[in-house]
């Protein structure tokens, strides 16, 4: 038996959160270094999963698969396409900036008890869902997947009510009560989410017998596995429900803003960045590879919600007098984007979104991060209390300026790429789809550059007058994230090496083909 | 006589028993109440036994007196120690166990 | 030697990139890295210039292909680039007037602090100009035209404490990004419509196409370049990025970035030969923009934004040239290098005025100053003599052109194109009289600045001088040059030429233009030479109050986009909270209050307890019976 090199990419970090807990209340510092250390020893070994995996070879590699439950032929069974291998690299990148931003985000106020251990905590928490996001990128059975997809709520819930931002307006009990209005309602929309999808998985599982995602796909496209086309469309709506509240896709994106906004920066970062992305894979993965007939039929109406979500959300962040709030709701502006590229079932498309994934995980990373250091700096996430940052602390203001315009898709960024791409592969299928989508680059730009004019443009504020510079270790966050923005911006070929192959699965999936051109251009090469 | 006439006599035991029951405050009486609708109860399952010409009604009215005095131990200890805490035998008065 | 083209482009990016990443340490020596990397870019276009010319005509153009940008199924983006005569052409006068405005930044700039980060944005420009007329496909040329849109909002917001600066520059890349739209969609329909966006491929099978997809693409290509080249209706932009230094609106906002829309017509003029009617669209904003940013360019009192309404009406000459098709596309170009030179030249002449008069803007606050700075005075009005047409200067030869061609195009459309271009001519010689006389001549009517010191106007430096007077040189001689080096046959194997049926003679056609430039100096000679100009301005006619305002332009964004905007997010910002946030709080609500009164129902008493045990049995056996019955 070869080497399971996917179980221990999930496998460290999940011990290392318990190391990590385990670690006495007196020894804090310690605590740190070892869950970065782990987070590192993760990203180490999601390199040599993007190492060993071949581009040109079998859809799913480096499997494994063992018999868990065998009276309902539940198995724990593993394996990587370019699409999870792109995710799993994403997640380990940005674990460890997330602790390093977060280095000291959950310091105990006072000392005064011996045994409150809430750092540990807070760094275990972080690592427990870093096992559970890799492991839910490799799981190929709907089971395993399903309740790794639960069960990173526990974490996540605790991470957002446990530990709040304490940059917050009104008293403390105010603020606690916010917050856990917030956790609660991530909860109880992931929890419903994830309660019809239990319906629609055990549904499956009385349709097809077992819970392979391999199986299942070989069965339905060789033709042995008959559904009905009621049933599937009733178990695809119930997978992409679950799905759709994760994204999050209008109307289902209330709990983002709230989540995000109470929670600390690299919690939010946490939230959106990585734990949101297990839903669009999940709908590449399993909506699209299970379902593809009833995909196809639900995609008019999907790719409307989508539109919606891009626009809608612009507009809202445009409003927005809160800083993290207006992140949140840009984030939910582009996974409009990331849900249109799937369902526009071409490849650019395809190939985009999964880029986007990707990408917009940095961009937001970046953007959120410095947007902590400027929040931790004043005590305030509102806009209107900053003003002129850029005069006394112009490293943090330029680090936010390429985030945002990261955020805005700048081409020689890296979200440029996976934008245009899912713009062009929208518009290939449905041209006025792709018009629409095209107004949320002039709405990105609006609300990026009116962020940044007030926070950081203009007469400075007597209160930011004080502002402190970006500090070694906030610095050593921010400018891997900008380093590798720029590079996957102008050097993408990495990326799409791994994820072309897994988008040609997906296409033939579904049974879609490109649109061709019109007028095909017969000797490009001689043209040239 | 008719053994129907058994019958009726005990739903009528039984509701008064039931009645009782609802309507007493005082824990004593309600117990007592309580053992009316037993009783009631037994009188139907001897009536029975002897309308249907077995013993099966009989055996379970054993069962019941069995049952009641086990009740009887258990609910009369209950009822001395509310009301050495409470110094009340009254039922409303123990409504604490509500959310 | 089609190696180096990569290097014009990193010369200036590693400028860029060493001078914002490397601190404070390089404060002093900074200015000097920018200026030396984009001499080393012009070096290397002088000498790619020269391999050219040694080349056939119709083997000039040069390829270097890097690597594969965005390699994804069906769909094939390099990062490529092609040089040939169009782009050879931008390459030197980006360079060149690059360099030279570098080096006049070095003595402007002298006294900001922040003058290694001016530099480094200088040098950003640079590289992203260079990329986009250096592009051999559409989504490069895009990475360059959004990275210009970059260096614009970070170079006019310079100043960021200036609240007015950091609105112009937000503006700016806002409305820059409407046309981008126009862009982005245009290369989603090339996709689609040929599988490829390259130019190569994608010019060579135009005409393959049918018209309604070329009038598409064309009509986005517009977009684009409205947006860019701040044309009607995108145009309100520009007249507000004259916050930027000096220097910028030079550079980037009168010789070369806002001439990209031109370059992107003419670049696609395969595309617009074969769509007549997204030709007479781009002609007809270019004749409204023509006499658009004249009118503008009347009324403002603000030295800058007169020559910035100026800049818009002679790019509309451009743009209407371009949209004119063969005929036009090489005047396009011509008048773009000399305008180049000569506005180049107008604007550093204003920004040295503006250094000796505490940088004080308005126009009526000059006067008389021929005395005190007499090298701007005559390298200045070089400049207006040549964008005025004056004969034997650039900008006749190559306004005549295009006035001509205007006529060429033939039919009611012909008179009618030739007809405004003369009234534009008109115009121009009136508004640059205007400019000249208020700010040379006349009586001093200077005013003591804010802090209350009043201005001891001087000579600049000499690393100021220089480059005016060498942009005066080019502004006298460059448009005999092109006429008479054979300018047309250089670029024609990448435009096409064709004379077209002018209706008149050329004769005639300079006759007239000589004639409406002379009176257009008249009319201003006589409105301000003759009488003493009011310091404070005059109420004006209706026309005149509009046309300060930017012709109302301003107040109708603001109240349609501004104002409804905000309206809008406002409103959505309160649908979000109540109506899609309501109804799920809303459902958590009802569950809460149902399983409250459902709580009640707990009373802790026995007897109510007893009730309920009573009433579920009687119903059980209610139910059995009936159950039995049936």
């Amino acid at each position: 038996m070869s080497f399971p090199l996917l179980t221990v990419t999930a496998a460290v970090p999940a011990v290392g959160a318990i190391l990590t807990a385990a670690v006495p209340a007196g020894r804090r510092t310690a605590a740190k270094w070892l869950a970065l250390l782990v987070s590192l020893a993760t990203l180490v070994l999601a390199g040599l999963v993007f190492a060993r995996f071949e581009p040109g070879g079998d859809r799913y590699q480096l499997t494994e698969s063992h018999a868990w439950i065998k009276d309902f032929g539940v198995r724990y069974e593993l394996g990587v396409d370019g699409i999870g291998v792109a995710l799993i690299g994403l997640t380990a990148l940005l674990i460890p900036f997330v602790m390093l931003a977060g280095w000291h985000d959950a310091d105990p106020l006072e000392t005064s008890s011996k045994r409150w251990r809430p750092t540990q905590g807070f760094f275990a928490l972080i690592l427990m869902v870093e096992a559970m996001v890799i492991l839910s990128f490799e799981a190929t059975d709907v089971f395993l997947f399903y309740i790794l997809f639960e069960a990173m709520l526990i974490p996540m819930y605790f991470l957002i009510g446990g530990f709040g931002d304490r940059a917050h307006s009104g008293s403390d009990e105010n603020a606690a009560a916010q917050r856990s209005y917030a956790a609660v309602k991530f909860l109880l929309y992931n929890l419903v989410g994830g309660l019809i999808m239990l319906a629609a998985v055990i549904g499956l599982y009385t349709v097809a017998g077992n819970f392979s995602l391999t199986e299942i796909a070989e069965a339905r496209a060789n033709g042995t596995l008959e559904m009905a086309t009621g049933t599937e469309r009733w178990l695809f709506l119930g997978f992409f429900f679950a799905f759709a509240v994760k994204a999050p896709l209008w109307p289902l994106h209330t709990w983002l803003p709230n989540a995000m906004g109470e929670a600390t920066a690299p919690v939010a970062v946490l939230i959106t960045a990585i734990v949101d992305k297990v839903g669009t894979f999940a709908m590449l993965r399993f909506c699209l590879g299970l379902f593809p007939e009833a995909s196809q039929w639900a995609t008019p109406v999907i790719v409307v919600l989508a539109l919606i979500s891009i626009v809608y959300g612009a507009l809202l962040a445009v409003g927005q007098r809160d800083i993290k709030r207006l992140i949140a709701y840009a984030s939910i502006s582009h996974f409009g984007f990331i849900v249109l590229g799937i369902f526009a079932m071409t490849s650019q498309g395809q190939s985009g979104a999964t880029l986007y994934m990707v990408n917009h995980g940095i961009s937001t990373a970046a953007l959120m991060l410095v947007a902590g250091f400027l929040i931790s700096r004043r005590g305030s996430r509102l806009i209107a209390d900053y003003g002129g940052v850029q005069k006394v602390a112009p490293v943090l203001a330029g680090t936010f300026l390429i985030g945002g315009l990261a955020t805005l898709s700048l081409p020689g960024l890296a979200p440029f790429v996976s934008e245009f791409l899912v713009l062009v592969g929208t518009f290939a299928r449905y041209p006025a789809a792709g018009v629409v989508a095209t107004t949320g680059i002039v709405l990105a730009a609006l609300y990026v550059l009116v962020l940044y004019q007030r926070t950081m443009t203009g007469p400075v504020k007597e209160e930011v007058r004080s502002m402190p510079d970006l500090r070694p270790r906030e610095l050593a966050v921010v400018a891997p994230l900008i380093a590798v923005l720029l590079f996957l911006g102008v050097f993408p070929k990495p990326l799409t090496d791994v994820v072309n192959p897994a988008v040609r699965h997906t296409m033939s999936d579904v049974g879609k083909t490109d649109p061709t051109p019109e007028v095909p251009v017969q000797n490009v090469e001689a043209a040239k | 006589m008719n053994p129907v006439n058994y019958l009726y006599l005990a739903a009528l035991l039984f509701t008064i028993g039931a009645v009782g029951v609802l309507i007493r405050r005082n824990a004593i009486v309600v117990f007592m109440c309580v053992e009316l609708m037993l009783n009631a109860c037994n009188l139907a399952f001897v009536t029975f036994s002897r309308m249907h010409g077995n013993l099966d009604g009989q055996i379970i009215a054993f069962f019941t007196m069995v049952v009641a005095a086990a009740e009887v131990v258990v609910g009369l200890a209950i009822i001395v120690s509310v009301f050495r805490s409470r110094h009340s035998a009254s039922v409303d008065d123990a409504s604490l166990m509500k959310l | 030697m089609d190696n180096l083209i990569a290097l014009l482009i990193a010369a200036p990016l590693l400028g860029a990139a060493v001078l914002l990443c490397g601190g404070r340490r390089l404060d002093k020596t900074g200015h000097w890295l920018g200026t030396l990397l984009a001499a080393v870019s012009f070096a290397t276009a002088v000498a790619l210039f020269a391999d050219m010319l040694g080349k056939g005509a119709d083997d000039r153009a040069m390829h270097q292909r890097l690597f594969s940008w965005i390699p994804v199924e069906g769909f094939q983006a390099d990062i490529a680039f092609q040089l040939d005569q169009l782009s050879m052409t931008f390459v030197l006068l980006i360079t060149g007037v690059g360099t030279l405005i570098h080096v006049y930044s070095i003595g402007y700039m002298e006294h900001d602090e922040r003058r290694r980060r001016f530099f480094g944005y200088l040098n950003l420009f640079v590289a992203a100009m260079l990329l986009l007329v250096l592009a051999d496909n559409y989504l490069l040329l895009y990475f360059g035209w959004e990275g210009v849109g970059l260096a614009s909002y970070l170079l006019i917001g310079f100043w960021q404490h200036k609240p007015s600066a950091a609105t112009a520059a937000k503006k700016a890349f806002l409305v820059n990004r409407v046309g981008d739209i126009g862009l982005s969609i245009a290369i989603m329909l090339m996709f689609t419509t040929f599988g490829t966006f390259a130019f190569g491929p994608v010019l060579a099978s135009a005409e393959n196409a049918t018209e309604g997809k070329l009038t598409a693409i064309g009509l986005m290509l517009l977009l684009a370049a409205c947006g860019k080249s701040a044309q009607v209706p995108l145009q309100s932009w520009l007249g507000d990025a004259m916050e930027g230094p000096t220097p910028v609106s030079a550079l980037i906002h009168a010789a070369t970035m806002v001439t990209a829309g031109v370059y992107l017509i003419v670049r696609s003029a395969d595309i617009f030969n074969a769509a007549p009617d997204a030709q007479l669209v781009v002609t007809i904003v270019g004749a409204v923009t023509l006499l658009f940013g004249a009118i503008v360019g009347c009324a403002k009192d603000d030295i800058k934004k007169a020559l910035a309404g100026s800049t818009m009406s002679q790019i509309g000459y451009m743009i209407l040239a371009a949209g004119l098709g063969p005929v036009g596309y090489v005047f396009a170009i011509m008048h773009l290098v000399t305008h180049g030179f000569f506005k180049a030249g107008l604007f550093l002449g204003a920004g040295s005025v503006m250094h000796g008069m505490n940088d004080e803007v308005d126009m009526r606050k000059y006067g008389g100053l021929r005395k005190y700075m007499p090298v701007t005075f005559i390298t200045f009005g070089l400049g207006y003599l040549a964008i005025i047409g004056f004969p034997g200067l650039s900008g006749f030869f190559s306004k005549d052109k295009i006035i001509e061609a205007a006529f060429a195009k033939g039919g009611t459309e012909g008179w009618i194109l030739g007809a405004v271009t003369l009234l534009g001519a008109a115009v121009t010689a009136y508004y640059m009289t205007r400019v000249m006389l208020m700010t040379f001549f006349g009586e001093k009517r200077w005013q003591p600045d804010a802090d209350g010191r009043p201005p001891h106007p001087h000579e600049s430096p000499k690393s100021m001088l220089v480059p005016m007077i060498l942009l005066a040189v080019g502004s006298v001689g460059g448009g005999a040059v092109f006429e008479f080096s054979g300018f047309t046959e250089w670029l024609e194997p990448v435009t096409g030429f064709d004379h077209g049926h002018a209706p008149i003679s050329a004769a005639a056609v300079t006759a007239a233009t000589v004639a409406v430039m002379v009176i257009g100096v008249g009319l201003a000679y006589l409105q301000y030479g003759r009488k003493p100009v009011p310091v404070v301005a005059p109420r004006g006619s209706l026309l005149t109050r509009a046309a300060r305002r930017d012709l109302l332009q301003d107040d109708l964004n603001h109240a349609v986009f501004v104002t409804g905007g905000t309206h809008l997010t406002r409103s959505l910002v309160y649908v979000d909270h109540t109506l899609v946030d309501g109804v799920v709080n809303g459902t958590a609500a009802s569950v809460g209050g149902l399983s409250g009164r459902l709580r009640k129902l707990q009373n802790g008493y026995v007897r109510s307890y007893a009730v309920s045990m009573l009433g579920g049995t009687a119903v059980l056996i209610a139910a059995t019976l009936l159950m039995r019955a049936v």
